[in-house]
């Protein structure tokens, strides 16, 4: 199995690496939209501007490829700002985004007394029985770094939430895509255990 | 829920932490990658790295240091000292580290700050700031640098405030008073900074007890709490300050492996 890890100029990747290898799996970081095409299942990792993001997942053709990568049927994990732009639109940078989830990506209030970005260690509340959750106790942690939040149309699409002055969506998903908010390659032995059944998970 | 912070810090000097730790059953251990393995699966929130290597010709050591902590461990850590330029941001992030830590550099360049968060993401770029009590200044402390040695003329709050506005997602607030002491952190100097900023802010300085860092919490409003020879020399744990805390009724991550 390989799995190819997106690369678009959104921060580095190499903490993902670091944990996909320690899972012991054969990964890939591709850079065009071409080198999708023999991978099995697919990371889109990333910090940064989602405007910026959008921007270089299309002129390397990677827009288009990821899409067609979700209408195989292949297994797709976002993470963090990953996890926004499979959404319709973010209002940062007002930036179209990939739509495979319908909603958008709104900033976390400002004025709920809690600073912003959220960076730190917060538990999650799973709505859903997913295999992305199997094995992971309920007072687990994960770790969090971010100031815009996904808002799916549909409550379905939302998996598992999260209090920060607001309740939020932390993971989401679709189909073959689950997406996280937080940052399992640095959430401990928990996110490592959430990054291993997305690589066992079936869809 | 969302939890307060346990950073670990550790002082590297040409690749060796600079005191031999003495962790659980006596041993001394030297090498920095060992010690944040056992760190990390002891709960650990977050580690610090200070790299205070002397010489310019070893900062390269450092960097193989933080590639092989980053294969190591999966929790978020930093580095910081001796960071000048973007391009030093750069090779410290690409090794592995989630944030980089700037200090004297940035009283000297301010400008790296909102270099680093444009190129990186203002989450990466976290400022240090060592404080020292003083009457004469308008906040009543005053940004010192080079360890303390040498005193600014910037004020400590409005150096903080400056330093978000130009783009840092973090503040390592160390008071050069309690610094060592052992007798508890700056509550009032943490709690006017932390008010003041909308990031969040580590405190440093001062950490001997638990009942510390449930104060820095409490009473300084803090969003971290930095621990060094509190934990280094063995006479408290990290799960030990975390049972406490959360006996205490403040959140912590206590589920870890």
């Amino acid at each position: 199995m390989t799995v190819a890890i997106v690369d678009y100029d959104a921060g580095n990747l190499r903490s993902v690496e670091t944990a996909l290898a320690r899972l012991q799996v054969d990964y890939r970081v591709v850079r065009r939209g071409e080198e999708l095409r023999e991978a099995d299942r697919l990371v889109l990792p990333g910090v940064g501007d989602a405007g910026s993001a959008m921007a270089t997942l299309r002129e390397s053709g990677l827009a288009d490829a990821i899409m067609h990568f979700f209408a195989t049927g292949r297994p797709i994990l976002g993470i963090c700002l990953g996890s926004q732009i499979v959404l319709d639109r973010s209002e940062e940078s007002d930036a179209r985004c990939l739509g495979l989830i319908p909603g958008s990506v709104v900033a976390l209030p400002r004025d709920a007394g809690y600073k912003i970005p959220h960076m730190g260690w917060n538990t999650i509340e799973p709505l859903v029985d997913h295999p992305l959750f199997r094995g992971i106790e309920e007072d687990s942690s994960f770790y969090f770094v971010h100031s815009y939040v996904p808002k799916p149309e549909q409550g379905e699409s939302i998996l598992a939430e999260c209090e920060y002055g607001v309740r939020f969506a932390a993971v989401v998903g679709r189909e073959n895509l689950v997406a996280a908010q937080f940052h399992p390659e640095k959430s401990g032995v928990a996110g490592l255990r959430m990054l291993d059944n997305f690589l066992q998970w079936m869809p | 829920m969302f939890q307060k912070r346990i950073v670990v810090c550790l002082d590297v000097r040409d690749g060796k932490v600079t005191k031999g730790i003495k962790f659980r059953g006596n041993v001394d251990i030297g090498d920095p990658v060992e010690l944040a393995r056992r760190y990390y699966e002891t709960g650990a929130d977050e580690l610090v790295f200070y790299d205070i290597t002397a010489s310019a010709e070893k900062r390269g050591i450092m960097l193989d240091v933080v590639r092989s902590v980053a294969a190591e461990i999966f929790i978020p850590f930093s580095v910081g000292g001796g960071i000048a330029t973007v391009e030093d941001m750069r090779a410290v992030l690409l090794a592995g580290a989630e944030k980089v830590s700037v200090n004297s550099q940035a009283v000297g360049n301010p400008g790296i700050i909102g270099e680093g968060a444009a190129r990186f993401g203002r989450q990466c770029i976290v400022l240090g700031m060592d404080a020292l009590a003083d009457g004469t200044m308008p906040s009543g402390y005053r940004v010192v640098i080079n360890g303390g040695r040498t005193p600014t003329d910037l004020d400590a709050l409005q150096w903080a405030k400056e330093a978000v506005d130009r783009g840092a997602g973090e503040i390592v607030l160390n008071s050069i008073d309690a610094d060592g002491t052992r007798d508890g952190y700056e509550c009032r100097l943490t709690r006017m900074v932390s008010e003041a900023v909308s990031v969040p802010v580590v405190a440093s300085g001062g950490a001997g007890e638990p009942r510390h860092l449930r104060e820095v919490f409490q009473t300084g409003r803090a969003d971290a709490a930095l621990v060094a020879s509190m934990v280094h020399y063995g006479t408290h744990t990290v799960p030990e300050i975390k049972e406490y805390l959360h006996g205490e009724g403040i959140p912590v991550r206590l589920r870890y492996n």
